[in-house]
C-alpha cells in the first residue's frame, strides 16, 4: 500500500552502522528517478571525487514495484566515473521485488569497505560478510558462489561486478541476476571503489493490500491487456533484436565503428537469425509476464573427438549491434561468444563494444601501433574481441588504462577523437540522424531511452528546431513519470497518466495520483538539477565528427540543423536545472 | 476432484505471475514467499525453474502430523486449511516431503488449495487444473 513516506535503509560500509529511516515526500518525488535525484542532491558532494568513499550509491523502486506487472525495474544512482556527475541507470531482473518484500523503496549505500565484502539484506537482516577470496572472480562465477555462500529463501536478487568493476573501469557495469545490467555511466566502478563485491536482498516478507475486489479487479485487467492483446509482442517476439533488420534497412545501424550504417552482412544478425539459430529459452524479470529476455546459446568445440562446451548468453538490440555490426561480426554465434567474455568481466556491452571498435580503427589509421595495443583486432574477427574485452577489463597497460576510462579519453591522448563513437558516453545503436545525435549527447542518462528521439528521426518529422525541442522536452517528462514508478519502459503504453492514477488511487495513493504531472515536471527539473550540481554543463556538449559524417535514409546529417538543436536543448536544459526552477 | 498440477514447467519464464496471484487472491498479500506455489530457479536463472506446489498426497502426510485438524486430508489428495484453527507448531511444513508449504516469520502456514487461481496468470500455459478421479 502506499504510503506518503520513503522507507530508506541506509548502510555505512565505513562504520558498519546501517539503519532504516523514513524520508516524506512520496507525492512530490514518486520513487524510482524522482526518489534517486533527491536522495543524490540531498546525499552527494559534487565537490569530491566520484569514488570518495562519502559518496552514495542508490537504487531505488517506485510505490507501483511488485502491486502491479512490469513494474519491475530499480533505479541505480551515483556519481559517474564518467564525467563526475549524477547518473541513473536501471536494471530489470528480480532486484525489484526483492526491494518491496524486503520492505524498502531505496537502499543508499556510502563509505568504503576495509576489504572486499558482501551485504547481505532482507527484512530482518543486514550482514557484511568478509568476501575477499570473491575479489577477481568474474561475474558468472561469482553469482554461482554467492548463491552456494548465502542460505536464504532463494526468492532474491544477486547484484554482482566483475574485474572491471573492482578495476574501476568507466565502463564497469552492474550484473544483475546473471541476466540484466546496471549497464551505464560505470555504476560497476562505484562499488568497486567500496570494495562492495556484491548486494544480496532477500525478498522473504509480505505487504498488505487493499480490501474489497477493485485491486484485484485492476490487476487482472492490466495483467489481461499485456498478454491477450498485441500490445507487447514485439517484446517477446523476436525481442528488441528485431530493431537489427529495421535499422540496417533505414541505413541507420552503425557497422564497423559507424564507418556504415547499412551492410549486408545483416542476413548473419538478424533477430530472427538469432531465433532461429540461436534462441534457447525465454526469461522474465519478477512480475512481468512478457517474458523479453531472450538466453541464446553458443556451443564451442574445444577439443577433438568431439569435446564441446556451450554458453548461455542474453541477447537484446544493442548487445548485438555493440558487439555485432560495430566490430564488423556477421556471424550470430561469434556475436554471442564476445558478449559472453564482456558478461564475465563486468563490462558494459554498449561501452565495451563501441571503445574496441574505435580501437580497431585506430590501429587501421595507424592511431595507435599494435605494441601499444598488445593483440591485433581487425573487424569481422571475433577471436581478438573476445581476449580484448578482458584487457579492458583490467586495464594492466597504458592503452587499456585510458580506454577503461571511456573512449574519449584514450582518444584525446592518442588522437582519433573525429571518429570516437561517443555522444556523452559511447553511442546507442541509433544512427538515425540529428535528433538523436543531439539527444544522446545532452541526455541526463547519455542514454537513448531519456526519449524517443531515435524514433522521432524515424518518423519522418521536419527539420524543425521547435518541434524536435518540444518533443525532447514531452517525452522526456512522461518518461519521467514512468521511470519514477518504475514501470518497464516497454509498458508505457499500459501505463498511460490515467491507468497510473487507477493504480496509485486503488492502492490508497490519492495524493501521488491527483499530483502525477506536476510531479512528472518537477522531478524532471530535479534531476537536472542533480546533474549541473554536479559540473555539467550542457553547452560544451559536442558531437564528434564521424557524426557528421553518416549518411542514413534522409541524406547526410545537416550540421546547421544538429547545431541549432544542440544549442537549442543545452539552453532548456540549463533552464530546468536552475536551483529556483523546480519550485516554479 | 481437481488437482493443480504444474507439468509443463520447461515452459517457465520465471516471471512469478503465478505465485503472486495466489498470494493476492488467496492469500490477501503481497508476496513471493507466502503463496501456495512458490517459483525458484533451480541453481540460478541459467538451469531453468521449479515449481514448488502441493503434489496433492493421498493420504497426506501434513494433514496427517497436524495436531488441530487446521489442515484436514481432502477427499482424493491434498487437504484443506482452516486457518483458525492454526497454533503455528510448524509440523506440517516438516511432514511434507516436497518442500510445498511455506510458513512465514510470524508462523502463518500457507499450502496450496487446489483452487486454480494461478492458473489463469501464468502466460505460458505450464498449469493446469486436472479433474482427477476421487
Ligand atoms: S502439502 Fe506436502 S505433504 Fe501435504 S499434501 Fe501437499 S505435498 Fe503432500
Ligand atoms: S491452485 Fe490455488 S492455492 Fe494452489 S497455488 Fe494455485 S492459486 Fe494457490
Ligand atoms: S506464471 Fe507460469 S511462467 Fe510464470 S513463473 Fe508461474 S509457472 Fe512460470
Amino acid at each position: 500500500m502506499i504510503s506518503e513516506t520513503f522507507k530508506i535503509l541506509e548502510v555505512n560500509l565505513t562504520t558498519g552502522q546501517s539503519g532504516p529511516r523514513d524520508r516524506d515526500g512520496a507525492a512530490l518525488y514518486l520513487g524510482g528517478s524522482g526518489l534517486a535525484a533527491r536522495l543524490h542532491l540531498d546525499l552527494a558532494r559534487p565537490d569530491l571525487a566520484w569514488d570518495d568513499p562519502t559518496q552514495p550509491l542508490i537504487f531505488a523502486i517506485g510505490p507501483l514495484t511488485g502491486y502491479f506487472p512490469l513494474m519491475s525495474k530499480t533505479v541505480c544512482a551515483f556519481t559517474s566515473p564518467v564525467h563526475g556527475q549524477y547518473a541513473e541507470s536501471h536494471a530489470g531482473g528480480r532486484g525489484a521485488l526483492a526491494m518491496r518484500f524486503a520492505g524498502y523503496d531505496a537502499l543508499v549505500i556510502t563509505g568504503r569497505a576495509e576489504r572486499p565484502v558482501v551485504l547481505h539484506l532482507g527484512e530482518n537482516r543486514i550482514d557484511i560478510i568478509e568476501a575477499g577470496y570473491l575479489w577477481g572472480q568474474d561475474a558468472l562465477a561469482s553469482g554461482k558462489l554467492l548463491r552456494r555462500m548465502l542460505k536464504g529463501s532463494g526468492h532474491r536478487t544477486i547484484m554482482r561486478i566483475g574485474p572491471a568493476g573492482e578495476n574501476k573501469s568507466a565502463m564497469a557495469c552492474v550484473n544483475v541476476d546473471t541476466y540484466r545490467h546496471f549497464g551505464r555511466l560505470g555504476g560497476g566502478a562505484v562499488m568497486g571503489a567500496k570494495n562492495l563485491k556484491a548486494i544480496a536482498i532477500e525478498g522473504e516478507g509480505a505487504r498488505e493490500l487493499p480490501a474489497g475486489k477493485s485491486y484485484a479487479a485492476l490487476f487482472r485487467d492490466i495483467f489481461r491487456q499485456v498478454t491477450d492483446t498485441d500490445m507487447m509482442r514485439k517484446y517477446h517476439n523476436l525481442g528488441t533484436a528485431a530493431n537489427l533488420d529495421a535499422l540496417n534497412d533505414l541505413k541507420a545501424l552503425p557497422w564497423r565503428n559507424l564507418q556504415a550504417t547499412s551492410d549486408p552482412g545483416i542476413t548473419g544478425i538478424t533477430g530472427q537469425r538469432f531465433a532461429d539459430d540461436t534462441l534457447l529459452r525465454n526469461a522474465a524479470c519478477s512480475g512481468c509476464p512478457v517474458g523479453c529476455i531472450h538466453i541464446g546459446f553458443v556451443r564451442e568445440k574445444f577439443q577433438a573427438d568431439n569435446q564441446y562446451f556451450y554458453r548461455q548468453v542474453p541477447y537484446d538490440y544493442e548487445p548485438i549491434f555493440a558487439t555485432g555490426s560495430m566490430l564488423g561480426l556477421t556471424h550470430a554465434p561469434d556475436v554471442l561468444s564476445v558478449m559472453d567474455e564482456i558478461e564475465k568481466a563486468g563490462l558494459d556491452v554498449m561501452s565495451g563494444g563501441v571503445a574496441l571498435a574505435w580501437a580497431t580503427e585506430a590501429l587501421e589509421k595507424g592511431v595507435v601501433t599494435p605494441e601499444q595495443v598488445g593483440l591485433g583486432l581487425r573487424f569481422g574477427q571475433a577471436r581478438g574481441y573476445m581476449e580484448a574485452v578482458h584487457l579492458l577489463a583490467a586495464g594492466k597497460t597504458e592503452f587499456w588504462r585510458l580506454l577503461a576510462q571511456g573512449t574519449m579519453t584514450a582518444a584525446r591522448h592518442y588522437g582519433g577523437e573525429d571518429f570516437a563513437c561517443v555522444l556523452g558516453q559511447e553511442m546507442a545503436g541509433y544512427a538515425t540522424g540529428e535528433v538523436f545525435y543531439v539527444a544522446q549527447s545532452l541526455g541526463l542518462r547519455h542514454s537513448h531511452l531519456d526519449t524517443g528521439a531515435y524514433s522521432y528521426d524515424q518518423s519522418n518529422a521536419p527539420k524543425d528546431v521547435a518541434k524536435a525541442l518540444a518533443f525532447l522536452l514531452e517525452d522526456e517528462r512522461e518518461r519521467v513519470i514512468q521511470t519514477s514508478m518504475v514501470a518497464c519502459l516497454f509498458a508505457r503504453k499500459v501505463y498511460g497518466l490515467d491507468s497510473l492514477r487507477a493504480c496509485l488511487n486503488v492502492l490508497g495513493g490519492a495524493t501521488l495520483a491527483d499530483g502525477l504531472e506536476q510531479a512528472g515536471g518537477r522531478i524532471q527539473k530535479l534531476r537536472w538539477r542533480a546533474r549541473l550540481a554536479g559540473g555539467f554543463d550542457p553547452m560544451r556538449a559536442s558531437i564528434p565528427k564521424r557524426f557528421l559524417e553518416v549518411t542514413t535514409w534522409k541524406g547526410q546529417t545537416d550540421p546547421v540543423y544538429l547545431e541549432n538543436l544542440r544549442q537549442a536543448y543545452a539552453t532548456a536544459i540549463r533552464d530546468m536545472g536552475r536551483a529556483d526552477a523546480e519550485k516554479a | 476432484m481437481k488437482h493443480l498440477k504444474a507439468p509443463r514447467m520447461e515452459r517457465c519464464i520465471g516471471c512469478h505471475s503465478c505465485s503472486l496471484a495466489c498470494a493476492r487472491i488467496v492469500h490477501k498479500c503481497l508476496s513471493w514467499e507466502t503463496a501456495g506455489i512458490r517459483i525458484q530457479s533451480s541453481g540460478g536463472m541459467s538451469s531453468g525453474f521449479l515449481a514448488k506446489v502441493c503434489l496433492a498426497c493421498d493420504p497426506a502426510p501434513c494433514a496427517a502430523a497436524c495436531p488441530t485438524g487446521s489442515l484436514k486430508a481432502r477427499i482424493g489428495g491434498g487437504v484443506t486449511q482452516n486457518k483458525k484453527l492454526c497454533i503455528q507448531c510448524g509440523k506440517c511444513v516438516a511432514a511434507c516431503p516436497v518442500d510445498a508449504i511455506a510458513q512465514d516469520r510470524q508462523g502463518h502456514v500457507f499450502v496450496c488449495i487446489h483452487c486454480g487461481a494461478c492458473v489463469d496468470f501464468c502466460p505460458h500455459d505450464c498449469l493446469e487444473l486436472v479433474e482427477v478421479d476421487g
